[in-house]
């Protein structure tokens, strides 16, 4: 018994001290929450509402948050944004950084697409605009409304994506445009210098 | 910044020289019986030499039998006599445990390959939120990693418990409660990620109230393991009885502290995310692997693992070194360097762990090779333990910065996830549970065309699966690196190797079928009775199954 007890405490200690290492120690460091970059704004209630759909559909699946230094990929050339930083995040919870980039990287879609229509007919048909896009499509962010009403939003299809009806956007997919328009890390980052691009290494 | 480098300095070093302070201490009270002697722990005496492969018919143990180097007769001792009843004394939990697992094993292979299709087929199942890819992912992985390979795993520990105790299992029934509790977590966790209610952080998507259950369940599961533990009859506890208490041990505090609502945010909470998602895989599921492999390798073919000292050297190596890799899976993310270099090195350092697992696995199994020509339950253990070594090397390279940039983001690490979590964990949990089932029963397997038929399908669809996704997913890597390529061309080269992903799958999800179905004939007690008993005396035990 005394060896079990003896196995028990020395995995929980290393488990501690790892912890300690990879979590506690980089986080006292960074301290994202209280340290946010003074460029960042924090996100409007609409946007908030429309994170929360970007969580519910999963779009993390497929789109990072996270452009990488050019030093290590092209990211910024491809106007994915410049690399973040800690302070980029602190209005994030829960973080949405990602592991694949099926799609591409979302940190600053906001400023490389501001257009609400162009998001609208991306999420009723991503083919409709971006053409062998391989994301589906959301035909649930919408519905059919034959007569125009005040405050409906129409989406604007080319003649082969549309349905042959009037086609408005859900509130959701409003809230979701709007998250992803206010997706914009353009500011310079404070604390970590942004390392000067050498498009000769890339 | 020099503070925390001066901080963690010290702290390395306290804990350095506290490691080798307990080190000593336990080599001069002799506690880890590293002896050879010790390796012999899961035989009764004069066992040694004597195949035990309950999945295999009577005739073609006997040819393994022949096969092994001096084949020799066991006499009936008491302790045989003792493990019959030790056996039967897990097999409530045991059976409650399997038998879920396989239904959340057809479920998630099911989503598996939805998901699959889905990115081939993008306009398919797209009217109903609940389908869409962003769904049906996060609920396949949840439901094979908690559903299947979490629940079958604590079900071969269960049985594994008496075997290693030598004695029968004490509170079997807070586990069968426990099975209970964490089915209900699984369900409506996947209920909930499919109506849209994630926690939105991968491999933590149930929300937070449900993963409450999940502890209790877990909780209750490991009483019998205190209980058992506590009555043991042998002095030495075998080294897959250490993995199995350390697994307990670590789940649920990684567990618990990474569902706690709202602890970090942003990035800060990406590395509390990572920290938690890869020491799910190296301090929950490959310890729980790696105790059946280290069980059953030597069992079935009756041969002492190769170097009983090494085994425990790789077992603290992999506590030290696997709990600290979380972070590369943020290289080049917004955290610190020196933490991802920290990550880094840990992901470099587990070769040693992984070749002293290795070699053991291996050097045991040679010269006996062929034997696994004639059992299917041999067949399922020694590849997955291959799978283990190919995957954590594997691993090991990925985590390196230069091969990461291209891996990092694209299939090949779902491809790789599948190599860990399917080549090795599935597999070594496949052999188990064909070994462990007629001891349960004290009934054959029905057909055992039907388990040959499994492992074909599941090891070629997996080859179908493994291969073309992760040459896909490195051209994917290569083409967004490019920044003369338009991003959609990234894209567009992964389409044939995502085809051959969903026909891979659908074979694996195929081989899934049969099992289950066959699994489903063994607990009814259908089919044709053969030899009767299970073959674990020759002879003794023959004819005296007992028909409950």
């Amino acid at each position: 018994m005394t060896r079990a007890l003896g196995i028990i405490a020395a995995s929980a200690i290393i488990l501690l001290f790892a912890t300690m290492m990879i979590v506690i120690m980089p986080t006292m460091h960074t301290q994202t929450r209280s340290h946010p970059s003074s460029g960042l704004k924090p996100y409007s209630e609409q946007a908030l509402r429309g994170r929360a759909v970007y969580v519910d559909l999963g779009c993390m699946y497929c789109h990072s948050q996270q452009p990488r230094d050019s030093a290590q990929a092209p990211d910024g050339t491809r106007g994915w944004g410049r690399p973040s930083v800690p302070g980029d995040y602190s209005y994030d919870n829960p973080h949405l950084l990602g592991t694949m980039r099926t799609g591409p990287d979302l940190l600053n879609i906001g400023a490389r697409q501001p257009s609400v229509d162009w998001h609208l007919s991306h999420l009723y048909n991503p083919r409709a605009v971006v053409p062998g896009s391989t994301m589906p499509s959301y035909p649930f962010l919408f519905e059919e409304s034959p007569k125009p009403l005040s405050g409906e939003v129409e989406v604007k299809l080319p003649a082969e994506y549309s349905p042959g009806v009037r086609v408005v956007a859900k509130p959701a997919a409003l809230d979701l445009v709007q998250y992803l328009r206010e997706l914009d890390r353009t500011y310079p980052a404070d604390d970590i210098p942004v390392v000067e691009v050498d498009s000769a290494s890339n | 910044m020099s503070m925390t480098i001066a901080f963690l300095l010290a702290m390395t070093f306290l804990i350095s020289v506290g490691g080798l302070g307990l080190l000593i201490w336990a080599l001069a009270n002799d506690q880890f019986g590293m002896g050879q002697k010790s390796a012999e722990t899961i035989f009764a005496p004069g066992e040694v030499g004597e195949i035990e492969d309950p999945a295999t018919p009577e005739a073609a143990r006997q040819a393994m039998q022949r096969a092994r180097e001096k084949g020799h007769h066991t006499e009936v001792s008491e302790e045989l006599e003792e493990r019959l009843v030790a056996d039967a004394s897990s097999r409530t939990p045991v059976v409650m445990w399997l038998s879920s697992s396989m239904v959340w094993l057809l479920l998630g292979s099911v989503f598996g390959v939805v998901a699959s299709l889905k990115l081939h087929l993008p306009e398919w199942l797209v009217q109903d939120a609940v389908l869409t890819f962003g769904r049906v992912r996060p609920a396949h992985l949840n439901v094979v990693a908690y559903g299947w390979a979490s629940m079958a795993g604590v079900g071969v520990g269960l049985w594994l418990v008496p075997r290693l105790f030598k004695t029968s299992l004490v509170g079997g029934k807070y586990a069968v409660a426990g099975a209970l509790v964490w089915n209900l977590g699984v369900l409506f966790g996947t209920i909930a990620i499919l109506g849209g209610h994630s926690d939105g952080l991968e491999w933590l998507e149930f929300p937070w109230q449900i993963d409450i259950a999940m502890v209790i369940g877990g909780a209750l599961a490991a009483v019998p393991l205190i209980l058992t533990l506590i009555r043991k009859r042998v002095g030495h506890l075998y080294v897959s009885a250490w993995y199995l208490i350390a697994a307990l041990v670590w789940f649920p505090m990684l567990f618990i502290t990474a569902n706690v609502p709202n602890l970090l945010y942003g990035a800060d909470q990406a590395m509390l995310n990572w920290w938690f998602a890869h020491n799910v895989l190296g301090l929950w599921m490959t310890p729980l692997g790696l105790a059946a492999a280290y069980y059953f390798i030597p069992k079935i073919i009756g041969k002492p693992i190769h170097s009983y000292s090494l085994s425990l050297i790789g077992f603290w190596a992999l506590a030290l070194f696997y709990s600290q890799v979380g972070l590369h899976h943020l290289i080049g993310g917004p955290v610190p360097t020196w933490a991802v270099t920290i990550s880094i090195v840990h992901s470099v350092m587990m070769v040693i762990p992984v070749l002293a697992v290795a070699v053991n696995h291996h050097m045991t199994m040679l010269g006996n090779f062929r034997l696994i020509i004639h059992s299917p339950t041999l067949r399922f253990v020694v590849l997955g333990a291959m799978m283990y070594t190919f995957a954590s090397v594997q691993g090991s390279m990925e985590a390196l910065r230069s091969v990461n940039t291209v891996t990092h983001f694209t299939h090949y690490t779902v491809a790789h996830a599948h190599m860990g979590l399917y080549g090795f964990l599935s597999f070594v949990l496949f052999g188990s549970v064909y070994f462990i089932m007629p001891r349960l029963f004290n009934w054959e397997w029905p057909h055992s065309w039907a388990i040959g038929l499994h492992f074909w399908l599941v090891f070629i669809g997996w080859g179908i699966y493994f291969w073309p996704l992760t040459i896909g997913g490195w051209l994917q890597g290569l083409a967004m690196l490019d920044a003369t390529r338009p991003f959609m061309e990234s894209v567009a080269v992964t389409q044939p190797y995502l085809i051959a992903r969903s026909v891979g799958g659908t074979a694996m999800t195929l081989g899934h079928l049969v099992f289950v179905s066959h699994f489903m004939l063994m607990v009814l007690r259908r089919g044709p009775r053969r030899e009767g008993a299970t073959a674990m005396l020759a002879g003794k035990w023959l004819g005296t199954g007992v028909q409950s």
